[in-house]
């Protein structure tokens, strides 16, 4: 055995070994830190930069409605964007919360043997299919199926807003299904007992329980639609006004910076309004972690 | 109306919506395949794209893609693997350990063009490396590597106290631990969790349009020295992948037969991903026969 050699080299090998270690996890671990302070520094000294250094104002930006910032007194109302946003986005959730909750509920529910078997794989597959194949399928199927049933061209907010709700589908369902599969199993097997029916279950104990893993869900959801770029700017139509209906053409704030952000020069005033739209979309993502956070607050059973 | 009616209309709408899913994504698959697979050829996978012409192919984006992901996965894994064993293992209970936690969660739910756009600045234009394969994996790091932490540490997580204790009873330093007792079997499922995040990748396009280009130099495949601009493995060399072509193509493709190309590279992108999730399962199941000596996966 080694024990005989217990040698003050041995342990200070011991301990080089163990610094090692704390030393490089925890430089891994700053590394996090660091990127996510650098990137809120640098877009937000660029996205402020169009209030503080060109002189926009930030009311001007919010609630203008006249992007136009080639004309003679350019303009920089982001009001058409950040509607479009919001437009797509609430809508996609609309279209799949309750698809989702269906599939969870199928899966746990109604048929846990062999419904998550087949859904499972689905899920997975619909969240590995990338974003921009949903835009195509959006460009090739969905936008002259709209045209067709629906006054206007097809591509809108409309358009945009199914094709989300596809790609959002999978992180509602799984945030949903986790949380199903974890509720205790007295619950449950105690309204049986009382002799509710299963939707009498399902509908007045189980959901009010999971409620807010359910939002969770949906607000994840969200969030991930709110951010998502180019499957949403291929068939959303990309026209700098506020949409009158769902079938007209409409952006939203990463549509315009995707477009946009490869013609402007750097530094310049167009170039820091867009800056200053990735700073909303960036403080967007910080109110939907505080609100999921909120609601995994309240979660705590 | 009667609980029992309602309870049948109810687990009706449920089963509906349910099976709606499943055919969503068979037609979805059905249709890439049906109207991708006509496309692809050899010739398709191998040849150039046209800008004008009909007829082009996808091989230099299709090599991008490959090369991008091992460089991605060269940078991701061990940053991603050491702080996930840091939270996993190191981590107290505690503010900062809350604070780290909050990190991860508003990195990996930060949009994928407010990354880019950040890659864009700062390693783009402040540090210099201009539209490149490099900034490109780096973005995609970036964007990475909160999904690889999190592996990492539940991966960790999940191996029973008694080998770490094992592990502590014979002295060994808990770096030592760590390295052989708990990353062995932690293995098979970060080998899933990493190639599920590798496929990730694959379909990443709006952080790459800022970071790796849209556009690739025409490439010489009998060159294969690094630092050659036309060499195909010069990671300093702007770089179009798949994903960002079928973007590109599809808002302003002038080829005329942009469609096909769309489709087809659609469906190459789309059975990558395909073999992605089968490969990841398979290794993780090797993995797990040949460092723990059992046959079935717990």
């Amino acid at each position: 055995m080694k024990v005989k050699k217990q040698s003050p080299v041995l342990i200070q090998k011991h301990h080089l070994e163990d610094w090692v270690g704390r030393i490089y996890t925890t430089f891994c671990v700053s590394l996090l830190v660091i990127i996510i302070v650098s990137m809120i520094y640098f877009v937000a000294s660029k996205g402020l930069a169009t209030f503080f250094t060109n002189g926009v104002h930030v009311e001007d930006f919010l609630f203008g409605t006249k992007w136009d910032p080639n004309g003679e007194n350019p303009l920089f109302g982001a009001l058409p964007f950040i509607v479009g946003s919001f437009a797509t986005s609430l809508l996609a959730a609309l279209i799949a919360s309750p698809l989702s909750i269906c599939a969870s509920l199928f899966m746990t529910e109604i048929v846990p043997s062999w419904g998550k078997r087949i859904l499972q794989p689905v899920i997975e597959l619909l969240a590995g299919i990338p974003s921009v194949v949903y835009g195509f399928v959006g460009l090739t199927v969905i936008v002259p199926l709209l045209r067709d049933t629906f006054p206007g061209q097809g591509i809108g907010v409309a358009a945009g807003a199914i094709v989300l709700s596809v790609m959002i589908l999978p992180t509602i369902t799984s945030i949903t299904t986790d949380a199903l599969s974890s509720l205790p199993k007295g619950l449950k097997e105690s309204s049986y007992a009382l002799g509710a029916t299963r939707w009498q279950t399902i509908s007045s104990v189980i959901i009010p329980t999971v409620l807010p893993s359910i939002l969770t869900g949906i607000v994840l959801g969200m969030a991930r639609a709110f951010g998502e770029a180019l499957a949403v700017q291929m068939v959303i139509g990309n026209a700098p006004h506020i949409p009158q209906s769902l079938f007209q053409s409409a952006s939203t704030l990463t549509s315009i910076i995707t477009l946009n952000m490869g013609n402007t020069v750097m530094g310049s005033v167009q170039s820091n309004a867009l800056w200053s739209m990735a700073l909303a979309l960036m403080v967007m993502t910080f109110i939907f972690v505080i609100i999921v956070r909120l609601l995994e607050r309240r979660h705590r059973i | 109306m009667k609980p029992k009616t309602a309870d049948k209309i109810a687990t009706g709408v449920i089963v509906t919506f349910s099976l709606l899913i499943v055919g969503l994504l068979l037609g979805l698959l059905g249709f890439i395949l049906f109207r991708g697979l006509s496309h692809i050829s050899w010739s398709f996978l191998t040849s150039v794209p046209q800008t004008i012409r009909a007829g082009g192919g996808i091989g230099p984006q299709l090599f991008n893609s490959l090369f991008l992901l091992v460089l991605t996965l060269i940078i991701t894994i061990p940053l991603g693997l050491g702080a996930g064993i840091y939270m996993a293992e190191y981590a107290k209970p505690g503010k900062i350990t809350g604070g780290i936690r909050l990190v991860v969660e508003v990195l990996s739910s930060f949009p994928s063009i407010v990354v880019g756009l950040f890659g864009l600045l700062l390693i783009v234009n402040t540090f210099g490396f201009g539209f490149s394969l490099f900034s490109g994996a780096l973005v995609l790091t970036i964007f990475n590597l909160p999904l690889m932490v999190r592996v990492t540490e539940q991966a960790f997580r999940g191996v029973p106290k008694e080998q770490k204790e094992a592990g502590l009873a014979l002295g060994l330093s808990k770096w030592k631990i760590i390295t052989s007792v708990l990353l062995p079997v932690a293995l098979p499922s970060l080998v899933t969790g990493t190639v599920l995040a590798a496929g990730r990748v694959f379909g990443e396009a709006a952080a790459l349009l800022f970071t790796a280009g849209m556009s690739t130099p025409r490439l010489d495949f009998t060159d294969w020295n690094p630092l050659s601009p036309t060499s195909p493995i010069n990671p300093f060399r702007p770089a179009e992948t798949l994903a960002v072509h079928i973007w590109k193509i599809n808002s302003e493709g002038l080829a005329p037969d942009a469609a096909a190309i769309a489709a087809g590279a659609s469906a190459v992108l789309v059975i990558l991903v395909l073999v992605f999730n089968l490969v990841a399962r398979w290794l993780g199941r090797i993995v797990y026969r040949a460092f723990t000596a059992s046959k079935v996966m717990e």
